[in-house]
């Protein structure tokens, strides 16, 4: 009896629910009921994406997820609620409209940055994150800041720092949207993280140096 | 009785002129009787019942219109063409002579009539009769003998100037007419006469300064200049008013010192840097007196003075710095830390020396000026920071004062001298930069001066107030805390060996005494564990048991590259000859390696090693002062040359003979580790600036980048000069550690987590 009334109350909800839940068993792993990375890879494929794609990143980011490689059921829900979509088509049609929102609205972007360095931390307590997966991810998360390719190039150069804490990946954002791409405005008494401090110095001796876009 | 028919103006005013032609024939100096008690009423009732009259016989207007016309028609006849054709000296002797007649005709005439002053005058607000007189005078005599007069006083004063004797009261004298006649103000004399004084008196400087600065030399100069400025002032005093000795000496000090201050600054052979370096003290005092009149005019001179006094130290820096490498060069063993002899030594000595010599500058020539103190000082900074041959000030300084603390280590001053050393030598410590670097090195050789017992206590506590006072207590904490150390170890030890005596085995056990130190205050050493003998063993145990008792919960470390021993050793077998030495050992790992050879006459390292699980290298430096130097009380087995190896094998001399009765054994002191100090205080600089961080975050909740720095620097001043970038850094770190976050709204600001 409660059973139906609840299913009953649930309907409109459950109707939704019903599809994206459809669509999560579909490449979940029943054991840990969760889709791990051998159903991310076929559900990629099923949205015509590559894995590697930025659009993935975007969608994880909709959906809150966690665990890099893993979608619980409730962020694959509800990320497919946000995106009003219940078929692999309608995921499709709607990751542009994400690229867009992400491209023209600020406080969506840094919030989408600030997930993306959270989202490459893999231990309970690990707050910071290494090199080249800095440097790979800043490159999927912000391909056309032309600063970028510049600051990977010093990342990967530079000695001094190992790894990127937080706050200077969200000030890097904050320099790309500040500070122009010939660093003429950059201004030392400002409080930027030394690593930023490093990478004008770095930028200014190497200002002729044709930048490496691969 | 005359009769009460009132006076009529004509017939009054008749009897008036006659009083009038009298008082000018007296003027002109001609032979006339001066006017007497009677004349005099009666000139002054005239002018009285004229002006009681009723009217229209009140004659008050009239009189006072004709007692102006007076001034004037004689004015116009006698004074003006007296004036006309006169220059000059003339002019003015004649000038003056005019005015002191109108001053008695303004007396008499305003004596008799006087009653126009008392009702008339003062009911019309009109001028009073001396004004009368003086405004006549002013418009007719003066307005027109003004410029005629000031180009005669101006030529006077030229005179004077070249050095001619000129009439100065006669100057002064019509000087006061140019300032009367301005009444209330100081106008006629501004205008008329001391407006073209300074435009002439610049010129004759001008003139004058263009000369001399191109053949004198800047002392010479100088001379005249204060010459001048003597002359002028005095030229005030004798006939101009006292308002114009600001303007008149401004003038002079414009021409003569503001215009060529540049010049005579840099002349070659005589400028402010020749004149330091010629020592001439006497011309920079006069140069210090002449330019601090005008505005910004020290500057030049005490940028000058940092700029000697620092080259001078950059030479004694160098000197020093090629001394120390070409001794090295030449292959000489460097000295011991601490004998004072070489290049770095004496290199401190003649900073003092430097810092004295210029300080007496600053109190003799310059007057102890602050812009000359803060000269010297930044001269000081900029060279004692500076390195020679690879050591810094700090450690040399550091050094120095060990050479002057430690008993018997500058025995030539002789003790009142070495305070006043020291007291020198610790003031300089104002200038260096890495105050906390030479507070590490001072504690290691005070270390070594307290565990050695080569401390002179007065000196010692002399320079630890000494830095308390100029440092703060932060800095002598430690320091303190190592002498306190000792003088509560002796009082243990006596305590210690009263507990002795009440002990079952007293007397077995091997004299033994012990310092306890307070693992904070002192360096670190390094431990060791080394087995030693059981007599050794044994002693240290009762202490131990002692100390136990008296404390709770502490842990003993025993340092045995610090303890002493002495051991007698005799070094036959056979019985008649019984020689026996005291063998002064300064480490406890002489005994422990000695006493294994009571147990076999002959070892084998690797054996005496193994015994007493000390590490190899440590083991060669005992064996080689024990059997490598003069007094050879091991020998070693073979041919073998070089320090002692492992495979080595060791026997004791039985045929050890020395005139001594007790034999010192040294084992080589390690230089400090300088790296390792610096290291220290490198870590040490990184927590004192996160303490500093958080200290005034917490206080001060949210600040911007650069607050944050200025007060760390400011905070850690009297330490050390915190770099501004490692601050930045230590900021990341502790946001990293969650002390502090960026503010979201404006990111160059952090704030405070609590």
């Amino acid at each position: 009896m409660m059973k139906r009334a609840k299913k009953a109350m649930g309907g409109a909800a459950n109707r939704a629910a019903g599809g994206s839940s459809a669509l999560f068993e579909q490449y979940c792993d029943p054991a840990t009921d969760e889709i791990g990375p051998e159903g991310v890879e076929r559900f990629c494929s099923d949205i015509n994406t590559d894995p590697s794609d930025r659009k993935v990143l975007l969608l994880a980011w909709k959906m809150r997820a966690k665990r890099m490689g893993f979608f619980s059921r409730e962020e694959f829900q509800s990320g497919l609620t946000a995106l009003k979509a219940t078929t692999t088509a309608q995921i499709q049609r709607a990751l542009p409209g994400l690229e867009e929102q992400v491209e023209c609205n600020p406080d969506s972007f840094r919030d989408f940055c600030t997930f993306a360095f959270k989202y490459c931390l893999t231990e309970p307590s690990q707050k910071l994150i290494d090199i080249d997966t800095a440097v790979t991810m800043l490159a999927i998360v912000m391909p056309r800041e032309p600063l970028m390719p510049r600051f990977c190039d010093f990342l990967k150069e530079q000695t001094e720092y190992k790894v990127i804490n937080f706050d200077q990946w969200t000030s890097f954002l904050r320099f790309a949207q500040e500070v122009k791409p010939d660093l003429s405005n950059y201004r030392d008494e400002d409080a930027w993280p030394i690593l930023l401090d490093n990478f004008v110095e770095w930028g200014r001796r190497n200002a002729d140096r044709p930048i490496d876009f691969t | 009785m005359g009769d009460r028919r009132p006076i009529e103006l004509e017939a009054g005013w008749g009897k008036m002129q006659m009083g009038v032609a009298k008082l000018k024939r007296i003027l002109e100096g001609e032979d006339e009787p001066q006017f007497d008690a009677d004349l005099y009423m009666q000139l002054y009732t005239i002018i009285y019942n004229m002006c009681t009259q009723k009217p229209p016989h009140d004659y008050s207007e009239q009189l006072y219109n004709r007692y102006r016309d007076v001034f004037c028609v004689y004015i116009n006849e006698s004074v003006i063409p007296a004036l006309k054709d006169h220059r000059e000296d003339r002019l003015l002797g004649e000038l003056h002579r005019r005015w002191n007649n109108h001053q008695v005709m303004t007396r008499w005439l305003s004596r008799f009539f006087n009653y126009l002053d008392r009702y008339y005058i003062s009911r019309h607000s009109l001028d009073s009769l001396s004004n009368v007189g003086l405004i006549c005078f002013r418009d007719q005599v003066y307005s027109d003998v003004k410029r005629r007069a000031r180009d005669a006083l101006l030529t006077l004063i030229d005179k004077e100037r070249e050095g001619e004797k000129i009439d100065n009261m006669l100057v002064k004298n019509v000087l006061d007419i140019y300032i009367r006649v301005g009444m209330e103000t100081m106008d006629k004399y501004e205008n008329d006469f001391e407006k073209d004084l300074l435009v002439a008196t610049a010129a004759y400087y001008k003139r004058k300064a263009a000369v001399w600065v191109a053949e004198d030399s800047c002392p010479d100069y100088m001379l005249k200049a204060e010459a001048c400025l003597r002359q002028e002032e005095e030229r005030v005093g004798n006939y101009l008013h006292i308002s114009t000795k600001p303007k008149l000496l401004e003038q002079v000090e414009n021409e003569v010192l503001r215009v060529y201050q540049q010049q005579l600054l840099e002349k070659e052979n005589s400028g402010v840097s020749a004149l330091l370096r010629d020592d001439k003290k006497e011309d920079l005092g006069r140069m210090y007196r002449l330019f601090s009149r005008i505005s910004g005019g020290l500057d030049p001179v005490a940028a000058a003075f940092r700029k000697h006094v620092e080259a001078d130290g950059m030479t004694l820096v160098r000197d020093a710095d090629a001394a120390a490498a070409a001794k090295k060069d030449a292959g000489k063993k460097k000295p011991m830390a601490g004998t004072g002899d070489d290049a770095e030594q004496s290199f401190v000595r003649q900073v003092v020396a430097l810092h004295d010599k210029y300080r007496l500058y600053v109190e003799d020539c310059f007057s102890n000026a602050s812009l000359f103190h803060k000269a010297l000082k930044e001269a000081f900074e900029a060279f004692c920071n500076k390195q020679i041959a690879g050591a810094t000030m700090a450690q040399l300084m550091a050094d120095y004062c060990n050479t002057l603390l430690k008993k018997g280590g500058a025995e030539k001053l002789g003790d009142e001298a070495i305070g006043v050393m020291l007291d020198k030598v610790i003031k300089l410590l104002a200038y260096l930069n890495d105050k906390d670097l030479f507070a590490e090195f001072y504690r290691k050789r005070l270390s070594r001066r307290l565990l050695q017992d080569k401390i002179v206590e007065h000196h010692e506590m002399q320079v630890l107030a000494q830095l308390k006072a100029q440092c703060g207590a932060q800095f002598t904490g430690k320091m303190e805390g190592m002498v306190n150390d000792l003088q509560l170890a002796r009082d243990n030890q006596q305590a210690f060996e009263e507990w002795c005596q009440g002990q079952a085995n007293s007397g077995s056990v091997v004299d033994i005494t012990v310092s306890v130190l307070t693992t904070g205050y002192w360096p670190s050493y390094k431990t060791l564990d080394l087995t030693l003998p059981q007599e050794m063993i044994d002693a240290l145990s009762q202490f131990k048991g002692y100390y136990d008792d008296k404390t709770k919960n502490r842990k003993l470390q025993w340092i045995y590259s610090l303890g002493h021993v002495t051991i007698k050793f005799t070094p036959s077998d056979s019985a008649d000859d019984n020689r026996t030495y005291d063998l002064m050992c300064s480490s406890t790992f002489h005994a422990a390696v000695l006493l294994q050879f009571n147990e076999a006459a002959t070892l084998k390292v690797s054996d005496i090693q193994e015994r007493l699980t000390l590490p190899v290298e440590d083991l060669s430096r005992v064996l080689h002062s024990l059997s490598g130097t003069k007094n050879k009380i091991l020998l070693r087995l073979g041919d073998a040359k070089g320090p002692p190896t492992i495979n080595d094998t060791y026997k004791i001399n039985t045929d050890f003979k020395s005139t001594m009765r007790r034999i010192k054994i040294q084992l080589p002191v390690i230089t400090d580790d300088k790296k390792k100090v610096v290291e220290d205080v490198s870590k040490e600089r990184t927590h004192a600036v996160d303490a500093a961080i958080v200290r005034t975050m917490k206080s001060r909740k949210r600040l911007g980048l650069t607050q944050i720095i200025s007060e760390v620097v400011q905070q850690l001043s009297k330490m050390f000069q915190a770099d501004v970038r490692m601050i930045k850094k230590q900021v990341e770190s502790l946001i990293d550690r969650e002390y502090l976050k960026r503010d979201e709204d404006n990111p160059n600001m952090f704030l405070y987590l609590a």
